[in-house]
């Protein structure tokens, strides 16, 4: 873990000196006004947004396979950005004057509804298949997001939902992040939770049997996962299928001992971004790639290449 | 009401629909809307056909009534394929050759390509219909964020401009492939009515094809073919509509309750024909263009298709 931990420190600080403007330490230390001025107002507020939203992000998707015992659900594949998308769509329509406080909230409401009508839904079918689950999700989601698609069309909203549909870190600037910060006391949360989210997993039964409020788990996961989910729509903008290939690679290589991979996940989520973030910004320099495009390459990738072994038994 | 009964009624409501489409509201330059409303017109009489052939022959040939080519994501493939080309060319030899060429350039190299994709999807019999399912929209998701990866990667300053000029929907159907695309469906429609008996047997199931005599691997091999130049039509000239085929397909065996392709192919055909057409208008005339037919289609194709899943797994 230790040099995962350098590598991504040592990957951060050299991204602080990637960009179009040139910026080099000397000048900082120099005390250039204007290199310091890049410095604050974009590279670093660019950073800690990557950080928070790839750890975050990556910490939620192990959170809901923990508690569905599934490996392929994540905010993804359950549906729960999409939901995101249409409390937020809903609440440019219903509270056009609100803050982005009160849009977030009210996504944040759509996010948890929608995540906790799937996992019910996921109770009652009977047969657990760990391939039909994430198609529903998906399916789900589509519907969602079709539902999205068309209040937006009617309210020529389509613009801003674009934005939420892909992710871009060059807009995070000085001002337009801050929301995400919201997300570090719930992956501290997260870590402390943690053991429950495992005991949770076991089911209902057995999690009560165990001594642990069953329901209050579920919520609290479930909630944690909302929040973060509608924070990063909204600032960011979605990284598809972060949150289920991350926790995967890791809990492959390292085991399932939730308390254990979580800080695990969280650096390589980190990483994870910080590298898809800087190709995107040196592939056709001077110009950016989203980095919602790259991502989603890699991880509709990555997650074929995880059906396709991990499910063995259907090949 | 015999089945060829029910052939006539649906060709007459699929020509009253046109003519409605054609005439209703007619009013300013009377040469000028009536010729573009027949090119759409004849646009979506195309696609109608197309989306609703491939998807029943598709279902033949896989033996399932959810899988559909545009669900395993082989107009994905298309769109990859169609910015592939002016990837690897360059944006000003596609202006040069001109969008026919491109689209036969693009349509040839799918039906490899979607040869390739069946091979792998399909490798292994008793392949369980739920991985393919999944692996195939996973595929999509994969192919769509690659061609969009791809056209960011050919001109980031005018990204939405060459996504315009390249990719058709239904407000922007590219009518100057009609020709070429009709004269590919024809030919389409010509092999597959010359082949009707064999579809009817090859929904018996693979072993029983074989031993009725049917040469199955050449068969299904020349099937997808065809699917695949239609597919390539429908997405050139309208771009994609997911769930188009499976809901026009599904309605076609409700209706007609036969195995015989006759019936089925030309019902599904015309069912998709009414669908499009009747569709438009009202998005034209009823919600007066403030939405699209392909976000409608992918609402109600959306429930049913998780109608479909749940229903299949008997989960409730």
């Amino acid at each position: 873990m230790k040099k995962w931990m350098v590598l991504l420190v040592v990957l951060a600080a050299a991204s602080l000196f990637v960009g179009v403007h040139d910026l080099s330490p000397r000048e900082l230390f120099a005390g250039d006004r204007e290199a310091w001025e890049v410095f604050l107002i974009s590279r670093l507020p660019r950073l800690i947004s990557i950080l928070i939203a790839g750890s975050s992000v990556s910490i939620c998707g192990l959170i809901m396979q923990q508690l569905s015992q599934n490996r392929f659900v994540s905010p993804t594949t359950a549906g729960t950005m999409d939901w995101a998308r249409l409390g937020l769509l809903v609440s440019m329509i219903a509270f056009a004057a609100a803050g982005p406080l009160v849009k977030a909230a009210i996504a944040v409401v759509f996010a948890f509804a929608g995540t906790l009508l799937f996992m019910t839904v996921l109770d009652r079918v009977k047969y657990k298949d760990s391939i039909f689950i994430p198609l529903i999700g998906l399916m789900f989601g589509n519907i969602v997001g079709s539902v999205t698609t068309f209040l937006a069309y009617k309210y020529d909203l389509i613009q801003s939902m674009s934005a939420w549909m892909h992710g871009d870190f060059s807009v995070m600037m000085q001002g337009r992040y801050e929301m995400l910060y919201v997300s570090v006391p719930l992956m501290a949360i997260a870590y402390v939770y943690a053991n429950r989210f495992t005991i949770a997993g076991m089911g209902e039964e057995m999690a009560t049997n165990l001594g642990v409020r069953y329901r209050s788990i579920v919520y609290t996961g479930l909630l944690i996962v909302a929040v973060v989910s509608a924070v990063e729509v909204l600032t960011v903008g979605t990284l598809p299928f972060l949150g289920l290939i991350v926790p995967n690679i890791v809990t492959m290589y390292y085991g399932d001992h939730l308390r254990k991979v979580l800080p695990l996940t969280a650096i390589f989520g980190a990483l994870f971004v910080l590298i898809c973030d800087v190709f995107g910004r040196v592939a056709i320099y001077p110009y950016e790639i989203p980095i919602g495009l790259t991502v989603g390459v890699i991880g509709s990738g990555v997650f074929l290449y995880l059906l396709v072994r991990r499910t063995k038994q259907y090949v | 009401m015999s089945n060829r009964m029910k052939v006539v009624v649906l060709v007459v409501l699929a020509l009253g629909l046109i003519v409605l489409f054609l005439f209703a509201h007619l009013r300013g330059d009377f040469d000028y809307v009536l010729r573009s409303r027949s090119e759409k017109i004849v646009a979506m009489v195309l696609v109608g056909w197309a989306g609703a052939v491939s998807t029943v022959l598709f279902q033949t040939m896989t033996n399932n009534r959810i899988l559909t080519p545009s669900i395993i994501g082989l107009d994905s493939v298309y769109m990859l394929v169609q910015t592939a080309v002016v990837f690897l060319f360059g944006s000003t030899t596609l202006t040069m050759m001109g969008n026919t060429l491109h689209f036969l350039l693009s349509a040839g190299s799918m039906i490899g390509f979607s040869v390739l994709l069946y091979s792998f999807l399909f490798h292994r019999e008793g392949q369980n219909l739920y991985f393919i399912l999944l692996v195939g929209m996973i595929l999509g998701t994969f192919f769509q964020s690659l061609t969009s990866f791809m056209q960011y990667l050919i001109d980031p300053n005018e990204f939405s401009i060459i996504q315009d000029r390249m990719f058709a929907s239904i407000n922007n159907i590219k009518t100057d492939l009609l020709w070429p695309a009709g004269l590919l469906i024809a030919a389409a429609t010509l092999y597959t009515y010359r082949h009707l008996h064999e579809l009817d047997v090859l929904s018996l199931g693979k072993d029983h094809a074989i031993n009725l005599g049917v040469a199955y691997e050449t068969v299904v091999k020349r099937l997808l073919m065809i699917v695949a130049v239609l597919v390539s039509v429908s997405t050139a000239l309208v771009g994609p509509i997911m769930f188009f085929g499976l809901i026009v397909a599904n309605v076609a065996y409700a209706f007609f309750q036969t195995y015989e392709h006759r019936y089925l192919l030309a019902g599904a055909a015309l069912f998709g024909i009414i669908a499009l057409v009747g569709g438009q208008l009202v998005v034209e005339r009823v919600f007066t263009f403030s939405t699209t037919l392909s976000v409608i289609v992918n609402m109600v194709g959306g429930v049913y298709f998780l109608y479909l899943l749940l229903k299949e797994r008997k989960a409730w």
